[in-house]
């Protein structure tokens, strides 16, 4: 029985073993995603991204969604090394030790990681976007357009990259209302839109009239648009879901960043850099200026048009941490390192993070 | 209401020696005859489809290593539930006691960083196997004491132990290297679980699976705790007589089952990611489940199934990469192949008979 | 709205499709099946709900569709675990892998597209009553059917010839077959109801919870309905109390965080399961009432002697 099962397999499928491995020749740029391409947030941008790059460059290209990060992500990205890609994104920070692992054995593959620090070899990048930019404006946006000067945060999980977030927004928020107020609730995952719903109603139920989150989900914008208050949208734009709700989101853009490096790797020219684009790089977009009198628009505007032009930069002191200690001098610039493994609050912020 | 045809089931007098050997290969033509259909549905070759989720996983050195490490960790979970379900206790907690196990026997490495001897390891194991028996002894002991069912104790406190890892390396455990980022140091030297050959990362956890898998089916079928664990779950009047206790018995198989799947957690750990992250399973405490019973509570059918599922996963990760099809692909076929490979073990104990009803009367007779 | 009432009625949004599912599972238990796929067959009314409610422009086709194509992935474990008797707790696990599947292959035309509400019902008068009529009467067709539900099963169980048949499967399935049960039948009826009241809930999900499809968008919620059955030991008010205690202390947590306090959001996010445990644990102290309600049969497939 088994040696004729076998043996029936083996015919049909000898013609297509090899179908396979013909065109390695090309170049083929494979993505890694931490969640699904259905989640309309993280993965979904990247996702657009890798479209982006299929549909400017003709380039093949492959993705692995739901890749769980463990064991799993290692199994995937060598995967993908074995297969034939020649340049492998791989989207999530959890992604950071088996990406260097694996780039170790394939020396000939080039190796992209998001939101990461660590480049072990010459054939590992990282790259991530200043989305903080965007919440700086919409901290002002907030402060401007908000009755109660209460706003209500929904975070995913106490990361640097959300905490700069929250900080970002708190000071734009006080360059307009130095009482500006911030309530903060981890909801403890990025992606459930039954909690995320729940917290946007808790919120908006203290006295909140803007409602921003760190979570992937149009769950919290929908809430908004029922209450009748105002929100932003977060990853891609949400005006769907909430018409008048909306008053910008930030918009994650890959689509340049892709382009550009498998473009890099086409022409020979690929080489290990670590970017952290913003504005200036169309990176992190904004979603129109909407719901909003003009003069608040215009505001925004001027700001997004300050740092897009790189005159202006949110972190810039003086800025005070919690509790009341100075961060940053008059005129000061935040340094890198710290802006990156930011894990303190500013002043004027309302919650505690875990130490 | 009654159908026209009905399937009626008919008690084999004994196991059917021929289907044990064969359902295994219906469930197979079944799941690549629906697969086929699904694959040319979705646009793919079929025959290169299904060379891709049965073949190719295992003509590769690579991914055999892989297959390890994936079935490694569900054989010693699926192990330790085997004896829960057998005793009639229903574990569903293991992915909370893997996590404990995982965090438990990180504590060596993360809090005393420099204590790296050839000692630390089998002191990771250890303690992994401790965090994995405290945490599964919550709800044996709920039961016992307080008659909680342990369904929904195993269960919530899954969810408690994975909060309490994103605590621990977000918090207190966090990497100080580590830019404040979510993940502890990573391991080093002796705190690592060895590989075990040099052409892939199979560890030493695939090696320990195997002798769980042997020590379980000894004890089963050659001692007096294995019969008792039966008895206790299928007759537990007859049990009592015995002298046996179900309270004890119900203690022990948490521990044991606990203690299985905090290893696995800690082997996991040490071995495959080499450090303690926010998440560090992929479900292998639910999917355990399956291979339980798909591997009707036997060691060694335990061992078949784990590889059966492992292969399942592998497979679905080379048709995403090969075929361009989602994951939610991948887990439709998964789900079908569950279906098939259950229904074809029913043949093993049943007969099946199609029939046409003369007259209603006769159905249920 | 004051502050208390939109508190409370956040509370029942998060219970009610909860409570929904967990009926329906408490009925199909109830008849010596445990289903583990709530999780799958909610999925599936979810999207059900979310791509019919879409399609027609009118979200009660959503929740007809919800509950039909619960029932009718419900079948699919049915016909596997009654008429093949496979192992129930497997099968359940891998409708829950299939559900999941499926509903994300269906979805992908549906993300970021903005779904259709189901409004809410406003009962003239009562639903004027300070406090409680905006909370009770000024709701969506689905809460009404939980309340509904809550009451239909515990007469349908308690006071109907029907309902004692159903329990003597449950409790006794080879008894039942020899007063001339049709044990099968019972169960698949069973199962089916099971997999309707899932898809309602799941429709609740999108339809009315949150008005989107997103993969994976129940979250965990089967699972939550699932230990729900059991902490009610299988009595439908208990089911009540459970939903109730569970949603109320989850959306209490966020408000705790919201104020303020300075508690890990972790150990927080943790109280609900903490809190449902310790609970159990309190009411599991009579152990006869526990004993006389659990379905002794449960778990077992049932093959009749020639």
């Amino acid at each position: 029985m088994k040696k004729i099962l076998a043996a029936l397999l083996g015919l049909g499928l000898s013609t297509f073993a090899f179908g396979g491995a013909a065109q390695a020749a090309d170049e083929k740029a494979c993505f890694i995603y931490v969640g699904p391409i259905g989640d309309f947030g993280w993965s979904y941008q990247h996702d657009q991204g890798r479209l982006a790059v299929e549909k400017e460059l003709g380039v093949q290209t492959a993705y692995q969604e739901s890749v769980e990060e463990g064991a799993d992500a290692e199994r995937a990205i060598e995967r993908f090394a074995r297969s034939g890609c020649n340049i492998i994104f791989t989207t999530s920070f959890g992604y950071m030790e088996p990406t260097n692992k694996v780039a170790k054995k394939f020396p000939d593959v080039k190796f992209e990681h998001a939101t990461g620090f660590k480049r072990d070899s010459d054939n590992v990048s990282t790259y991530s976007s200043k989305f903080y930019q965007g919440r700086y404006i919409q901290g002002q946006i907030a402060a401007k357009v908000s009755e109660k000067g209460v706003a209500g945060y929904i975070a995913s999980f106490p990361i640097p990259e959300v905490v700069r977030g929250i900080n970002a927004f708190i000071l734009g928020a006080q360059t307009v209302n130095p009482d500006f107020k911030l309530k903060v609730v981890w909801v403890n995952t990025w992606f459930d839109p039954g909690k995320e719903a729940d917290a946007a109603k808790t919120l908006i139920d203290q006295g909140a009239d803007i409602i921003t989150q760190h979570t992937d989900s149009t769950a919290a914008m929908q809430v908004a648009e029922e209450r009748g208050i105002k929100a932003f949208g977060q990853a891609s734009d949400m005006i769907k879901f909430g018409p008048k709700s909306q008053l910008t989101a930030i918009i994650d853009d890959w689509a340049p960043y892709y382009v550009e490096r498998v473009k890099a790797l086409k022409d020979g020219t690929w080489a290990s850099q670590d970017v952290w684009h913003g504005m200036d790089h169309g990176s992190v977009a904004m979603a129109p200026y909407t719901n909003m009198p003009d003069d608040v628009a215009a505001l925004a505007q001027a700001t997004q048009d300050k740092i897009t032009a790189n005159t202006f930069e949110p972190f810039t002191g003086p800025i005070m941490k919690q509790d009341g200690s100075e961060w940053l001098k008059d005129g000061e610039k935040a340094d890198i390192g710290t802006l990156l493994g930011m894990n303190f609050y500013v002043k004027g912020v309302d919650d505690q993070l875990p130490n | 209401m009654s159908p026209k045809f009905s399937i009626r089931l008919e008690k084999r007098d004994q196991l059917s020696s021929f289907f044990s050997i064969v359902s295994p290969f219906i469930a197979l033509l079944m799941t690549v005859a629906l697969g086929a259909v699904l694959f040319a549905f979705l646009g793919k070759n079929p025959a290169e489809a299904l060379y891709v989720y049965f073949i190719e996983p295992l003509t590769e050195t690579w991914s055999l290593h892989e297959l390890a490490i994936k079935a490694a960790p569900l054989i010693l979970i699926a192990v330790g539930l085997s004896l829960c379900f057998r005793s009639g206790n229903w574990n569903i907690g293991a992915e909370g006691q893997f996590v404990m196990g995982g965090v438990a026997g990180s504590m060596l490495p993360i809090v005393f960083p420099t204590f790296d001897s050839f000692l630390v390891l089998p002191l990771m194991l250890i303690c992994g196997i401790v965090g994995g028996m405290a945490w599964a002894s919550i709800p044996a002991i709920l039961k016992n004491r307080f008659g909680a069912n342990e369904i929904l104790t195993s269960l919530m406190l899954v969810y408690v132990a994975e909060l309490f890892l994103d605590w621990i390396v977000r918090g207190p455990w966090r990497n100080p290297q580590g830019f404040n980022f979510p993940e502890s140091r990573g391991f080093t030297e002796w705190q690592i679980l060895p590989e075990m050959l040099a052409s892939g990362r199979m560890h030493y956890g695939a090696l320990i699976a195997v002798l769980v898998v042997l020590a379980a089916w000894v004890m089963l079928s050659k001692t007096l705790k294995g019969f008792e664990i039966s008895v206790v779950g299928q007759a537990p009047r007859a049990g009592r007589f015995a002298g046996f206790d179900p309270k004890k018995t119900t203690l022990f198989v948490f521990l044991v089952s606990g203690g299985l799947a905090g290893l696995a957690g800690i082997a996991e750990v040490s071995g495959a990611i080499q450090q303690l992250r926010p998440s560090i399973s992929p479900g292998y405490g639910f999917t355990a489940i399956i291979v339980a019973f798909l591997g009707r509570l036997n060691p060694l059918g335990i061992f078949a199934a784990a590889i059966i599922l492992a292969l399942s996963y592998l497979g679905g990760e080379a048709a995403q990469v090969s075929l361009n099809v989602s994951d939610k692909v991948t887990s439709v076929f998964q789900g079908m192949l569950l279906f098939f490979v259950l229904a074809a073990d029913t043949l093993i104990h049943h007969r099946i008979k199609f029939s046409r009803p003369v007259m209603k009367t006769v159905m249920g007779a | 709205m004051g502050f208390i009432e939109a508190v409370l009625l956040t509370i029942v949004t998060a219970a009610t499709p909860l409570l929904i599912a967990a009926l329906g599972e408490l009925v199909t238990e109830r008849s010596g099946v445990l289903n583990l796929g709530v999780e799958g067959m909610m999925i599936m009314g979810a999207i059900a709900g979310f791509a019919f409610a879409l399609m027609s422009g009118n979200p009660y086709v959503g929740v007809i569709a919800g509950v039909g194509f619960g029932a009718l992935f419900s079948l699919l474990f049915a016909f596997l675990t009654v008429t093949l008797v496979t192992n129930q707790v497997a099968t359940g696990l891998a409708l829950t892998i299939l559900g999941l599947g499926i509903s994300g292959l269906w979805g992908e035309a549906f993300v970021g597209v903005p779904g259709v509400k189901l409004l809410p019902i406003e009962i003239p008068l009562l639903s004027e009553i300070p406090l409680i009529g905006k909370l009770l009467f000024a709701q969506d067709i689905i809460f009404y059917c939980s309340i509904v539900l809550l009451f239909g099963v515990s007469c349908f169980l308690f006071k109907s010839r029907m309902g004692l048949t159903l329990r003597a499967v449950g409790d006794n399935h080879t008894s039942a077959h020899a007063l001339g049960i049709s044990v099968s039948r019972v169960r698949y009826l069973a199962v089916m109801f099971g997999g309707a009241c899932s898809g309602l809930a799941g429709a609740y999900m999108s339809l009315v919870y949150t008005t989107q499809w997103i993969e994976n968008m129940t979250a965990g919620r089967g699972w939550i309905a699932l230990a729900l059955v059991v902490f009610a030991s299988w009595r439908p008010n208990r089911v009540l109390i459970g939903a109730y205690l569970f949603g109320a202390v989850g959306i209490a947590q966020l408000h705790i965080q919201a104020l303020g306090f300075k508690i890990p959001s972790q150990f927080l996010s943790a109280l609900p399961y903490l809190a449902t445990i310790i609970v159990l644990v309190i009411i599991s102290r009579n152990r006869r009432l526990t004993i006389i309600n659990t379905p002794a049969s449960l778990g077992k497939g049932f093959v009749p002697d020639r």
